[in-house]
């Protein structure tokens, strides 16, 4: 067995730091539970090992965790720090507190993202025994893993300049196997609307705040009427009424986020995974279809017929070791897909049922008591 | 008590303009009878092109005898409204009594709505008016001395109203000014009043304070109804999106429950169009209302101001004219002397007639502010029970939708 998962992190200025944590009986170990302490790029580079390493051509590589990004949380932190002097004592405590469960709503989940990328690899049957995984989870060393210098980076570039190129040629051939060739027209469609859904829920998620706002509103109002004896009780319990269903909403974003915007992201970056490994398996094909040609040439000739034979092998080989692979990976990808849409999609209708039912019964209450007080 | 206390909701087409009638009932006033006259408007476009007009149906229910039946309809026009309010502050300013101030004209407004244009903010702008003008005139009937006014009844009642020319050619401005002459902003003058009862002190504060706050949270509320109705433009792109995601799905479960997820967030959309006109129409012109009115109370302010300065005048003029006759006696001058002697007579009498005016308006002034103030109370306490009903409506149905949707995601297999 292999058990990950992230027991800890901190939040320094610029980084994150997350802990590793590791329960095994692998004979590899040195023990049976151990952490190490690993920062994102840590992650970046495992994830950029197993993409370049050909073995592992045949495979979904789990796409890499987004990159933490707690910069347009911390502005607004900072914003409501310099407005400090223009708001009453409370409505800065209230504002600071819910900036504030957004930062940590931020960091869950980007601690999430980062586990559940180590949870894919530690169950996957051939990647769980890569050996920088190995490294990655034991060894209690920084892995100085520098971020790219300019020069790689420029490369990286070009590299991803290619691909796209050839991604087009790749994507206009025809594919003999009718498994692919579906696969093939289904995730390049696919892809492109989960991309769009990703970000349209963002937007509509990030909408949700205008309920922020009318607690203001509320405060402002309240304030006016405070003191007008004919109405202020009545007020208050309004008041009350509006704390506690601005709660709930607060909640209903928070996990329509969480059950929804991130579902969606996450598959537009296994969808994109997905896309990597067709585009491999076509890349394999072309190889071999010119392995083919070449051998032909060479028999024509009746020169270098021995190379030419071997180099078709070998494409051929691996061509037939990518397909055998990818067609289970894909299987598995659909399964994986459609299971966690489902646990997704019934745990957001519960808990909007939790929540407009819990507002429900907030509203009649109230209204309850304020008909019967006028 | 409030057992009259009942708003019946509008039949709700989707576009809400022609077909809407929102019924207020009268309002208890002082608790010691119930306002026996209520006022219903419903729309009526009228003529074609530039020349249209909007007229309104004015349906009266009442059970005062001093009216000619116990219900009767007719057709006024905008400017016909406008009219109403220029010759009640005419006559009862002075007196101190609170005139409830019309909407304001809109030209762009009502331009479009002539030019035929079939957009959801002209429905929203004639909607509104409707619905102002309509609170305009109820709360005119509901004051038991305008109420008696001979043109509130003419209003109501006869057929045809001579056009009020003068407001016709009024622009936002002109309009303004002429409200502020009505009303007679004196505030701007330093009145140094000697005020004897310190309840007008700080009444007038209050009510300053009040205005401020209520702009303050009327561009709140602006700003809130903006973000909603940016929040349900956003939930319908994203329905499309998920709609179009569901069809390229290729599980059949997973796919009918998404294009079932695209339908729920659809309607939701909807949900959240009808809170932003709620909140609209609810808070955002409540508030408009009161500013407005604030403004009238403190023109009331203002007319006893200026009845105070008119008896100190004629206390002065008095003292001065007294002057006369004790210069003229000295001066032995006994031909003019009659003469100072009846304008101080003459002054006297103005003395103790403006003295007098001063002491009734200031009641008034007294009475009318408590009455506004109990009206505004209940006035915010319907609105906000009207607006948490709708509310409560709203989570209803947001149960009813992902209800029917749960069962769906459970069968994505």
């Amino acid at each position: 067995i292999l058990i990950v998962d992230i027991s800890d992190a901190l939040s320094e200025r610029d980084k994150v730091k997350f802990t590793v944590h590791t329960k095994s009986t692998l004979p590899n170990f040195k023990q049976n539970e151990f952490s190490v302490v690993r920062q994102h790029e840590e992650f970046i580079w495992l994830h950029d090992s197993f993409v370049e390493n050909e073995e592992y051509a045949g495979y979904i590589i789990p796409p890499a965790p987004p990159k933490p990004d707690f910069d347009a949380s911390r502005e607004k932190l900072q914003k409501l720090g310099e407005g400090e002097g223009s708001m009453t004592k409370e409505e800065f405590t209230k504002m600071k507190q819910e900036l504030e469960a957004e930062y940590l709503a931020i960091f869950k989940k980007t601690v999430a993202m980062h586990e559940v990328f180590l949870c894919r690899v530690a169950a996957h049957p051939v990647l769980r025994k890569d050996l920088n995984f190995h490294v990655f989870l034991e060894y209690n060393q920084d892995l100085s893993v520098r971020g790219k210098n300019k020069k790689e980076k420029l490369e990286d570039f070009f590299k991803n300049v290619v691909k796209s190129a050839d991604g087009v040629l790749v994507a206009g051939v025809k594919d003999v196997d009718d498994f692919f060739e579906h696969e093939k027209t289904f995730l390049l469609e696919y892809h492109n609307r989960v991309k769009d859904s990703s970000a349209k829920s963002d937007r509509m998620i990030r909408s949700h705040k205008s309920t922020f706002l009318f607690f203001f509103i509320w405060c402002e109002w309240s304030k006016v009427f405070l003191f007008c004896s004919l109405i202020n009780r009545f007020f208050l319990k309004v008041s009350e009424l509006f704390e506690k269903t601005r709660k709930i909403e607060a909640r209903v974003a928070a996990d329509e986020d969480l059950k929804l915007a991130d579902l969606l992201k996450y598959y537009l970056r296994e969808s994109q995974a997905a896309k990597d490994l067709l585009y491999r398996r076509g890349r394999a094909l072309v190889d071999y279809e010119n392995a083919n040609k070449a051998l032909d040439k060479a028999r024509a000739k009746n020169k270098d017929v021995l190379q030419a034979e071997t180099t078709q092998q070998v494409c051929c080989q691996k061509f037939e070791k990518i397909s055998e692979s990818a067609k289970q990976e894909l299987i598995d990808f659909k399964t994986r897909r459609v299971a966690a849409f489902r646990k997704n999609l019934v745990e957001l209708a519960e808990l909007e049922l939790k929540h407009a039912k819990g507002n429900l019964q907030l509203l009649q209450s109230c209204l309850g008591v304020l008909k019967g007080d006028t | 008590a409030d057992s009259s206390f009942k708003t019946s909701e509008p039949d709700q087409s989707r576009r809400p303009g022609l077909h809407i009638q929102y019924v207020l009932y009268g309002m208890d006033f002082f608790g010691l009878f119930f306002c026996s006259c209520k006022a219903i408007l419903s729309l009526l476009l009228t003529g074609d092109g530039m020349n249209a007009y909007m007229a309104y149906k004015v349906s009266t229910q009442t059970s005062l005898t001093m009216f000619r039946s116990k219900t009767f309809t007719v057709r006024r026009r905008f400017s016909d409204f406008l009219g109403l309010f220029e010759k009640l502050s005419e006559k009862h300013s002075q007196n101190g009594y609170i005139i409830p101030p019309p909407p304001e004209k809109s030209i762009l407004g009502m331009t479009k709505v002539k030019v035929g244009k079939e957009d959801p903010s002209s429905a929203e702008f004639v909607e509104r008016r409707r619905a102002a003008l309509e609170r305009y005139l109820q709360r005119v009937v509901c004051h038991p001395s305008l109420l008696q006014d001979p043109d509130v009844r003419e209003f109501l009642e006869k057929e045809e109203l001579p056009r009020a020319v003068s407001t016709q050619a009024l622009s936002g401005a002109g309009f303004l000014k002429m409200l502020n002459k009505a009303t007679d902003a004196v505030s701007k003058m330093t009145i140094k009043m000697n005020e004897q009862d310190v309840w007008f002190d700080e009444k007038i504060q209050d009510v300053e304070n009040e205005e401020q706050h209520l702009r303050k949270l009327h561009v709140m509320v602006e700003s809130l109804v903006n973000h909603r109705k940016e929040l349900s433009g956003n939930t319908a792109v994203f329905a499309k999106s998920v709609a179009m995601l569901g069809s390229s799905e290729d599980n059949t479960a997973l796919s009918r429950a998404l294009s079932q997820l695209a339908e729920v967030e659809d309607r939701i959309e909807q949900l959240h169009q009808e809170q932003a006109s709620n909140d609209f129409f609810t808070f955002s012109e409540l508030l408009a209302d009161y500013i407005r009115l604030l403004g009238a109370v403190r023109g009331c302010f203002d007319q006893r101001m200026k009845a105070w300065q008119r008896w100190q005048d004629a206390e002065n003029m008095l003292q001065k004219k007294r002057e006369t006759e004790a210069k003229l006696l000295w001066a032995n001058k006994p031909d003019k002397l009659q003469q100072a002697k009846d304008e101080i007579a003459e002054w006297e009498a103005k003395v103790t007639q403006y003295e007098r005016d001063f002491e009734r308006i200031s009641a008034t002034v007294r009475k009318e502010v408590i009455r506004f103030d109990k009206e505004k109370a209940r006035d915010f306490k319907r609105q906000i029970i009207k607006y948490l009903e709708s509310v409560l409506h709203s989570q209803q149905q947001m149960i009813k939708y992902w209800e029917a949707f749960l069962p769906e995601a459970k069968a994505i297999a």
